[in-house]
């Protein structure tokens, strides 16, 4: 089954860095790129641009409302997502220990919902 | 990198801990002792090659470092003033050895009021001067935040007053309990790379605990217990695999760490006072035994893993009593062993699933031990236990 991993993260961590830490965040998450390649789960990833960058857009309620900025506004904000393949939850979870930003953030594991439809 | 240069590479680190240690002992400001300490090996770059090297490296670095920071309290309180460059080059001093105060570095690092998933950083950071980019890629933890982290950490030692005198009785007890605790999360950390770990750094911290605290029977069966289990560290993978305990080539332990755990297991008993790492110690005693017997000790594991379990209950030693009833009474009772301990450690426990496997296995059931190296290579999320469980599984088709 699809899980994905929606990582929320706190964007004060990740202020004021260089070039040389920013390759140094690379390197770590890189590694747990690898690990979930070589246990053959990997499917996808991305790192998001800053929350501050986000456009919300809705058509509820009948008008198209285009907001500058996030969702919802809080301080651990969405930074990346993985799409992981395992057999359940309690794989899922396995992996999820290993996040990166699990250690000083917040990792949502969601189960896909396309194979139950 | 290999065993002799890491070895070596820590024998360098021993300096930088005393140093350290002794510098934010007198400011209690550890990046501020940090940022003088490395300001004296600059000058030390600068100046050695052209003076020679001092007869005593260590207090010439100290003396440096310590004007480094007179300098800068002359600067807070406004007053002119270059830090002077000690010329020791010719003095006598090269056997006297620093005082070692790296015991309250230590306990500091690990002071309750410090969250304890930075104890290890702060330690490997501080006592072993490893920068914190390496910790954050070796722990798999954003560096820019662990940095963040380590900084605000160090800013409270200093603001909250955290003491560097070592204290005395219970608060020394309670104190070391929570170093000890840190320094056995280093030792049993579910690297992601089992070959790639701090193995080595954390036998070093637990050898300087246990002689900074030759009282504490604890800390000389952690010391014990961790050194067991390095002795085996080169016969834990072949090719890429994970090789049990039970299975690893004795030839290829070491018995310089087996000698070493011996005695200071031998010396914690002395102390007669029995805990948790004493007790894990001698688990790994007994494994280590086959290489002089040849044979492994199952009737004293059973009653050493029932000890463990009063004293420290953990899902891991639950698991491994249960493969030892398997071993003592056939695998049916290890498994009715595993199914009870199941209610504590939850269906995903890999450890738990390779024994439930295993025993399986060993009862010609082969479809359920085919679920069950299924379901526990699904839970391992490193590739040497993946390539046993692939393994294991590939013999049973």
């Amino acid at each position: 089954m699809r899980y994905t991993f929606l990582l929320y993260t706190d964007p004060a961590d990740l202020a004021g860095m260089t070039p040389e830490d920013w390759a140094a965040e690379k390197e770590v998450y890189g590694a747990y790129i690898g690990a979930l390649q070589k246990a053959g789960v990997f499917v996808d990833t991305d790192w998001l641009q800053p929350v501050e960058t986000a456009t919300t857009l809705s058509l509820k309620g009948g008008s198209r409302q285009v907001q500058d900025g996030p969702f919802a506004d809080t301080k651990e904000t969405l930074g990346g997502f993985f799409i992981i393949d395992v057999p359940d939850l309690d794989a899922a979870l396995a992996w999820a220990e290993k996040c990166p930003a699990a250690k000083t953030g917040k990792v949502e594991i969601r189960a896909s919902a396309m194979g139950s439809v | 990198m290999t065993d002799p240069a890491r070895a070596a590479e820590l024998a360098a680190r021993d300096s930088y801990g005393r140093l350290l240690a002794l510098l934010s002992a007198r400011t209690h400001d550890i990046a501020l002792a940090e940022d003088a300490l490395a300001d004296a090996f600059a000058k030390a770059l600068d100046h050695w090659p052209l003076r020679g090297i001092p007869g005593n490296p260590d207090a010439w670095l100290l003396t440096t470092a310590r004007n480094r920071l007179t300098d800068w309290q002359r600067k807070q309180l406004r007053f002119p003033g270059e830090s002077e460059i000690p010329d020791m080059a010719e003095d006598d001093s090269a056997n006297d050895a620093l005082p070692d105060q790296r015991l309250s570095l230590l306990l500091v690092c690990a002071h309750p009021a410090i969250a304890s998933d930075l104890h290890v950083p702060l330690m490997l950071q501080t006592v072993l001067g490893i920068d914190a980019r390496t910790i954050a890629r070796l722990f798999l933890i954003s560096p820019a935040a662990l940095a963040k982290r380590l900084v605000r950490a160090k800013a409270k030692i200093r603001d909250a007053g955290i003491p560097f005198e070592i204290p005395e009785g219970t608060a020394l007890t309670e104190r070391s309990a929570s170093l000890l605790e840190a320094l056995y999360a280093l030792h049993a950390h579910d690297w992601l790379d089992p070959v790639d770990n701090l193995g080595e750094e954390a036998l070093y911290l637990a050898d300087l605990s246990s002689r900074l605290m030759t009282e504490n029977p604890e800390a000389l069966g952690l010391a014990a217990l961790i050194a067991f289990s390095h002795a085996r560290a080169g016969a834990r993978t072949i090719g890429g695999t994970l090789v049990p305990t039970g299975e690893q080539d004795v030839s290829l332990w070491r018995d310089d760490l087996i000698a070493y755990g011996k005695r200071q297991l031998t010396r914690a008993y002395g102390k007669s006072a029995v805990g948790r790492f004493q007790i894990e110690a001698a688990i790994e005693s007994i494994h280590v035994a086959r290489k002089e017997t040849g044979q492994t000790d199952w009737q004293a594991l059973n009653k050493l893993y029932f000890a463990l379990q009063q004293l420290a209950p953990s899902a891991g030693g639950l698991v491994a009593q249960a493969v030892v009833t398997g071993r003592l009474h056939g695998p049916a009772a290890g498994l009715g062993a595993l199914d009870i301990a199941e209610a504590q450690t939850g269906t995903g426990f890999q450890p738990l699933w390779a024994a439930r496997a295993d025993l399986n296995a060993g009862l010609g059931n082969r479809e359920t031990a085919s679920r069950c190296y299924e379901k526990a290579m699904s839970l391992a999320t490193d590739l040497p236990t993946i390539n046993l469980l692939r393994a294991r599984l590939a013999e049973l088709q």
